[in-house]
């Protein structure tokens, strides 16, 4: 199994990259990691990574920026229908338009928009909760899919790590996978035909992250 | 809410190696970072950070290759800091696989160093790391000034209004010392820690003086700090991990126990 890692200059590939291979042997599937931006590579791969750490606008522009990338994945992802798991930042890009610092369209393959959280609480004075939302949260899953398989969700389950001040307002509710509840309900899992994305780090959320990236490279759509 | 309070062990790092030495049973090699993230990751800690006490500049390339190996082969966040002077040294950071980077004396000389890396790498992944002594006279309102290079030098400036001000500017967290403390094992300053939080909508992590485990109960309820970050008492083996958030959560803090 071929798996493309996109690098376009967004930060943290190597603990994806190591986390996607432990992730391979856990399922017992002989493949390997390709690092870069190379559109031929993307054509190539089974499967293809999206990480990001960073602005949305900033990554968005790095990734516009590669001459002949964002074809390659329309093509592989769009057209020939290859899983596409995006991360973070390479979650929130597959939105019509992100609110960071200013309005950035994105790649507009899961409808919908990425704004700020703005997490409520009413025990607390200020009622404001403290953003970004920063560190390990539950998962409520919204519907079923094959990347949750297996995976022990709801408040007394596993933990994934999040690091974020945005997140993916999906426009349909079938496209929402999972939340987390922070001061209200925060989009955790996006997936729409062959294309899911976590807004928390899977390759820093130990046997929860794991397992999923595990299930991403075994479902076969 | 279900986000959990986070307990971060932070190592002291010298030309790559462990400054006190992390005193596990298991450890083959005490001064190795990487062995210690390991160890670390396995016990349950839910951040790590590496503070890169190294000397001479030309020494800093060894805390790259730590954060590369620690993000090789660890499944866990990394903060990252200690001498960090430019957007260009927080990318090369990130790039070796922090997830965070902590600023200091850098953003104290100028601050507009936060908004700048802000921008580059979004707010979540810049923590500003404040060393806070308290310099109002006994019986007089709380004051607490920011100190730097280890809390040597003041700067004249004040705590609450810098907290305010890196956080309007995009860091994402602030990482809060108690020089008062620091090293003390008495607690956190707990009324410091409290103003910080209180003033600022960024998580606040608390530093400085743990020597028990109730002071670190005391740190997120008296002192409503979002996480607690303490070196010696685990490193040493005084207190695990896990015994640790035991603690927290029979106190009635929401902990990660996976």
């Amino acid at each position: 199994m071929r798996i493309a890692l996109i690098d376009y200059g967004a930060g943290n590939l190597h603990s994806a990259g190591k986390a996607l291979m432990r992730a391979l042997d856990e399922i017992g599937v002989t493949g390997h990691v390709v690092l870069g931006a190379d559109p031929d590579e993307v054509a190539r791969a089974d499967r293809i990574v999206l990480p990001g750490d960073g602005a949305f606008r900033d990554c968005r522009d790095h990734l516009a920026a590669i001459d002949g990338l964002e074809e390659a994945l329309h093509a592989q992802v769009r057209v020939r229908g290859r899983p596409f798991l995006g991360i973070c930042v390479g979650m929130q890009l597959l939105a019509d338009l992100g609110e960071e610092r200013g309005e950035t369209a994105g790649l507009g393959w899961i409808p919908g928009r990425v704004v700020a959280l703005d997490p409520q609480s009413p025990g607390l004075v200020s009622r404001h909760l403290k953003v970004p939302h920063m560190g390990w949260n539950t998962l409520e899953a919204r519907r079923a899919h094959p990347v949750l398989d297996g995976l022990t969700l709801g408040p007394a389950g596993l933990h994934a790590y999040f690091l974020h001040s945005f997140h993916l307002l999906p426009a349909h509710a079938t496209d929402l996978l999972a939340t987390a509840d922070y001061g209200g309900p925060v989009s955790a899992i996006v997936g729409r035909d062959t294309i899911v994305g976590t807004q928390f780090h899977p390759e820093k959320s130990q046997r929860l992250g794991l397992k999923l990236l595990a299930n991403f490279l075994k479902w076969a759509p | 809410m279900s986000l959990k309070t986070r307990i971060i062990p932070c190592l002291d790092v010298k030309d790559g190696r462990v400054v006190k030495g992390v005193n596990f049973v298991d450890l083959a090699d005490v001064g190795d970072p990487v062995e210690s993230a390991r160890a670390y990751d396995a016990a349950g800690a839910d951040e790590l950070c590496f503070l890169d006490i190294t000397a001479s500049h030309e020494n800093r390339g060894t805390i790259l290759d730590v954060v590369r190996r620690t993000a090789e082969n660890c499944f866990m966040p990394v903060t990252v800091g200690g001498g960090v002077r430019s957007v260009e040294d927080v990318r090369a950071l990130m790039l070796a696989g922090a997830d965070k980077v902590s600023i200091n004396t850098a953003a104290v000389r100028d601050r507009a160093i936060v908004g700048r890396a802000a921008e580059k790498f979004g707010a979540q992944a810049i923590v500003v790391a404040i060393d806070a002594k308290r310099v109002n006279a006994p019986g007089a309102a709380d004051r607490w000034e920011i100190f730097t290079h280890g809390g040597r030098n003041p700067t004249g400036i004040e705590v609450i209004e810098y907290a305010r001000a890196v956080a309007d500017l995009g860091a994402g967290e602030i990482l809060l010392t108690s020089m008062d403390r620091d090293g003390t094992k008495a607690g956190f300053d707990l009324a410091l820690t409290r103003a910080v939080a209180d003033a600022v909508t960024i998580p606040v992590v608390a530093s400085g003086g743990v020597g028990t485990l109730d002071h670190l109960v005391e740190g997120v309820l008296d002192g409503h700090a979002s996480a607690v970050l303490a070196a010696s008492i685990f490193h040493y083996g005084t207190y695990s991990i896990r015994e640790a958030k035991a603690h927290m959560a029979r106190a009635g803090i929401a902990m990660r126990m996976d």
